[in-house]
């Protein structure tokens, strides 16, 4: 009785792993459109930064965003990932369904971008509720046409990363348009939906005054918007970049400074959001 | 005591029990009572406590002095007059400035000695510190009078000795104190020496009618002991100007009276563990009391916290280095019970509760006293919050299940030692440190044979055949190799107990006990994940055996990759389980000493690393000499999946075949609880309340960065007070050896990336 049939999901999200599925891209997309089975990049338990108290968080593969500083380049790719069947993913986060009842905590999806694979990330969220796990969905909102209004109402918590709010400094840090994300964050207002806010400050790139007012002032007109985290840029990604052969251009970009942090969560504040320190 | 109207209420006595609620408290010894009646749950907030006053900041400066100097010394002074309660005149810190009163001997930090226990530790303890051995005690303690250890060695079976020199069994308490042994010191407090004079001659007559065995004739020598040390422990306070003879009036008295009896108990034993029980919120009457009556401010009452807890951090024992070595320093385990639930749901947190753990802010981090909260979700959401704090800012805090124990014990258990839940003044623990089951399953593949030494140390049985380990045979072979160790075990634990019963009795700690407590007997197992990873590398990889020219197996290549313990996966986690339900099951076969409950820890302390030592290479790819996991944890870095499966995995062992407690250690790093304090403060608690709200028993909290300890070890002067919480306990991190010191280091580091 010879190992695991499958590799494991266990580990961290920084550690770096890429399966080589050998299906082609569009197999693999249209596999996971169907929505029983998707592609996981890692899990992780006791996650305190991914949404409200302890969580239980699964990353997906696949994203449309080439964000400059991506610390997960690993998670880019659909086929990169464990293929996984929902019901196995259920089985697993039934395991932590009295643990995160006690701890005031949930399931979060993450990744990589969970909408590209939204129909998959959506029967675990069922899944999910069913158990009566608090859901949370991490997503750069980009393709958040995929959800329903009914989907919508399915999430409890949505951790939106609004990367920038000038449109060419969005472009050019992720190389795609800010508008659709803009567009799912009034959709999400429309609908009452609560919105944990995201922005990565990243000395150079997203880190000019008038980008951080933009989301400010954008965020304080919406009205359901509980939280704002700021996350400063770090470093950890840098050796995916090199190790899957890409060009990494963030390579001196410094950390910033605690201090340098602390003044953009209080520009989001003087704007009258709740932006924690 | 059963008689009631025996407490006759006197002027001083009514005096002392003023504004206190009636009860079945008055009638009878009966502390559990008191409390139900007298508690003031406090629901708030750390906002009403004080910080320290610059008279506690002095006398904690000039002790700091003398730890350095101790530091560098291993012992600053030894008193080798025989330790006793009465044997040392009255010793000060600061004589004018001290709140709360009373050392070991007649000077800080000067160890006696305990030649009852063992004379060879004493000897080779003096010898190790350049102490000259004072010929008249030596003479005496050689040639008159028999000690413990001397009197075990006369009674082991060959069996044992075997089994002690392979370091299957190891840290038996044979040639000292055993300890884990809470006297109630509250009694000392609330009814006075002279009541409990009273209450424990009514037990004696109580058994005068019984017909003289061994058992009534031990008991009632015993019981004589008890009320010796009594009349004794009233001497011993009267050299400080106190007379105890009466209840205590006043929260400082109450302190003062609770501390005298704990300092005898202290003067008396070297223990291996010497608790201090569940005092803060029995304390917390007397603290509420004189606070509505005016006589008290916020400020002293922390004062008094502030030094009772002083002297609890410099309680010392001669030990011999070794023993230090392996048990990291001093320790003490000093164990104060905070927290926790009445049986009938409500709170015993008090404002008391978070006057001792203020004292982590007011005197900084320590190990001692072993500070121990009782958790369960219902504790209030202010004491939680403080809890996770402290535990944040100073990883000196350990926690553990108020839901599992409150069923099994009741609401007036405290801890022994690290994980050993007992009721206070009712029960106590024949305690016997463990066994290596991972050197075991080794010895089962072998057929008895040592896998380092080669010597045959079981009765010969046929070893594992083939190349390749076949699971069915291993196990096989682990049943016989178990069935003969847990026997052994026993059988040296009752030579042990008997011989302490006889020449090293607890005559002040048991004094403070009802009569006929229920007594356990603390067994404790090694190398849990060791074998749950061992065994499942056999089931679901291919594990090939390499011989030596003897046949024996020395050596493991384990291809393929298995299911690892901590990852919250039956199909390893079973094998824990398994483990700890089977051997417990083999050790119930076999009669123990006065018909002590058999029970079972999964507890190492710091001897994981010593343990490792003497273990070879094991299937699931630990080299030779590798240190074990500590207590119950997963190997380093095999819990790939976070804190919460990690935890979820050793929640598994079942407490029913380890009522003497599990112990999980867990490192997390800062970041990795929350992007900001309030986060953190609030995921810790709200981590705890999951861990405890399933099947979680006791957890140790480390919240540090790995840098820091780094830096700790290349600087020591730079953290004196560095406090890092390690399997039950807590350590001064920078006496931990260098090998401990980076077995810490190399542990799993939650939430760090």
């Amino acid at each position: 009785m010879n190992p695991a049939e499958k590799p494991s999901l266990k580990g961290s999200r920084f550690e770096l792993r890429t399966i080589d599925n050998t299906m082609d891209d569009a197999d693999a997309d249209r596999l996971a459109q169907e929505g029983r089975w998707g592609f996981l990049h890692s899990e992780e338990t006791g996650s305190a930064v991914d949404g409200p108290g302890m969580r239980v968080v699964f990353w997906t593969t696949g994203c449309e965003f080439r964000c400059l500083y991506c610390h997960n380049p690993d998670t880019w790719k659909l086929k990169h990932g464990q293929l996984s069947c929902v019901d196995d993913v259920l089985d697993e986060l039934k395991k932590y369904k009295d643990y995160l009842r006690f701890a005031g905590g949930g399931l979060t999806i993450s990744g990589g971008e969970p909408l590209v694979q939204a129909p998959f990330v959506m029967n675990i969220i069922r899944g999910a509720n069913e158990m009566g796990v608090h859901t949370a969905l991490d997503t750069n909102g980009y393709l958040g046409e995929r959800l329903s209004d009914a989907d919508l109402d399915e999430i409890d918590l949505f951790l939106l990363d609004i990367k920038s709010w000038d449109p060419a400094t969005h472009l050019r840090v992720t190389a795609k348009q800010v508008e659709p994300v803009l567009n799912f964050a009034r959709r999400l207002a429309a609908r009452k939906r609560p919105v944990w806010l995201r922005f990565v400050l990243v000395p150079g790139y997203t880190d000019a005054p008038d980008n951080i007012k933009g989301i400010a002032a954008f965020a304080a007109t919406l009205g359901n918007i509980e939280r704002v985290d700021v996350l400063p840029f770090h470093q950890l990604g840098k050796f995916k970049w090199e190790q899957m052969g890409m060009k990494y251009e963030l390579g001196d970009t410094p950390t910033p400074t605690p201090e340098a942090t602390e003044a953009v969560k209080a520009m989001f504040r003087s704007y009258g959001l709740n932006c924690p320190s | 005591m059963s008689e009631r109207d025996t407490l006759s209420l006197d002027s001083a006595v009514a005096h002392a029990w003023r504004g206190f609620k009636p009860g079945q408290w008055q009638q009878a010894v009966d502390l559990r009572s008191f409390i139900q009646t007298n508690v003031t749950p406090y629901e708030g907030d750390d906002a009403f406590l004080a910080p320290a006053t610059p008279r506690t900041t002095a006398i904690w400066n000039k002790l700091s002095e003398l730890f350095v100097q101790e530091r560098e010394k291993g012992v600053l002074d030894v008193s080798q007059i025989p330790s006793s309660i009465t044997a040392h005149d009255a010793g000060y810190i600061d004589k004018d400035n001290e709140v709360i009163v009373g050392l070991q001997t007649e000077a800080p930090l000067k160890r006696a000695i305990f030649p009852n226990g063992g004379w060879r530790m004493v000897e080779n303890s003096l010898k190790a510190y350049n102490f000259p051995v004072d010929p008249k005690v030596a003479e005496i303690f050689t040639k008159y009078r028999k000690t413990h250890n001397e009197g075990v060695f006369d009674a082991y079976p060959a069996d044992v000795l075997k089994a002690r020199r392979s370091h299957i069994v190891t840290g038996l308490p044979d040639a000292y104190g055993r300890g884990r042994i809470i006297g109630d010191y509250r009694r000392v407090a609330l009814y006075g020496i002279d009541k409990l004079i009273e209450a424990k001659k009514l037990e004696k007559k109580s058994i005068d009618g019984a017909h003289s065995t061994d058992a009534i004739i031990r008991d009632r020598e015993e019981l004589s002991e008890q009320l010796k040390a009594l009349s004794e422990l009233k001497v011993m306070a009267a050299k400080y100007g106190f007379d105890i003879s009466k209840p205590a009036a006043t929260a400082k008295e109450a302190v003062q009276w609770l501390y005298f009896g704990y300092l005898a108990a202290v003067k008396e034993q070297n223990g291996a563990a010497m608790s201090l029980g569940r005092t803060s919120t029995f304390l917390d009457a007397y603290f509420e009391r004189d606070l509505a009556e005016g006589t008290l401010s916020e400020s002293q009452a922390q004062e008094i916290i502030d030094d009772f807890v002083i002297k609890l951090r410099i309680v010392r024992f001669l030990r011999t280095p070794e023993y230090d070595a392996l048990f990291s320093g001093d320790p003490t385990w000093v164990t104060e019970s905070l927290g926790g639930i009445s049986e009938d749901g409500r709170s015993l947190v008090t404002k008391n509760s978070f006057r001792f753990l203020n004292t982590l802010y007011t005197l900084g981090p320590a190990p001692e006293p072993n500070m121990t909260v009782f958790w369960t979700p219902k504790l209030p959401e202010g004491f939680k919050k403080f809890c996770a704090k402290v535990s944040i800012d100073t990883s000196s805090v350990q926690y553990e299940s108020d839901e599992l124990m409150r069923p099994a014990w009741g609401d007036d258990t405290a801890i022994a030692c690290c994980v050993s839940a007992m009721r206070v003044g009712k029960q106590m623990q024949l305690f016997g440190a463990r066994v290596n089951l991972a050197k075991c399953m080794l010895y089962a593949i072998n057929g008895g044979r040592d896998e380092m030494t080669g010597d045959q140390v079981m009765p010969a049985f046929e070893p594992v055949k083939g190349d390749v380990l076949d699971f069915d045979a291993v196990m096989k072979n682990y049943d016989i190799a178990m069935e003969w160790l847990a026997r052994t075990y026993v059988n040296a634990m009752n030579c042990i107990h008997y011989m302490h019963d006889k020449y090293a009795y607890e005559r002040i700690e048991m004094a403070l006990h009802d009569y006929n407590p229920l007594r356990t007997m603390a067994f404790g197992i090694a190398g849990l994940s060791v074998v749950a990873d061992s065994l499942s590398a056999i089931k679901n990889a291919k594990v090939k055996v390499v011989r030596d020219e003897t046949g024996l197996v020395t050596d493991y290549i384990t291809e393929g990759d298995f299911p690892k313990f901590g990852n919250n996966d039956d199909a390893v986690d079973q094998y824990a389980t398994w483990l700890a339900e089977t051997f417990m099951n083999k050790l119930r076969k076999h009669s123990t000493y006065r018909d002590a409950l058999h029970t079972q820890s999964v507890l190492t302390i710091t001897s994981n690393v010593v343990y490792g030592k003497s273990t070879g290479n094991t299937p699931d790819g630990r080299r030779l000499g590798e240190p074990f996991a500590p207590g119950a944890n997963p190997m380093h870095g095999r819990d790939k999946l976070g804190f919460v499966a990690s935890a979820m995995s050793v929640a598994k062992i079942p407490y029913e075949h380890c009522q003497d407690g599990i112990s999980m250690t867990s490192s997390i790093v800062p970041s990795g609880l929350g992007s900001t304090r309030t986060d953190q403060v609030a995921n810790l608690a709200r981590s705890l309340d999951g861990f405890f709200g399933t099947t979680g028993f006791h957890v140790n909290i480390n919240v540090l960065n790995r840098d820091t300890l780094v830096d700790a070890m290349e600087h020591p002067e730079k953290y004196p007070q560095l406090t890092i919480r390690v399997s039950g306990y807590a350590v001064n991190f920078i006496k931990l050896t260098k090998e401990q010191q980076l077995d810490v280091i190399n542990r799993t580091f939650h939430g760090e990336v």
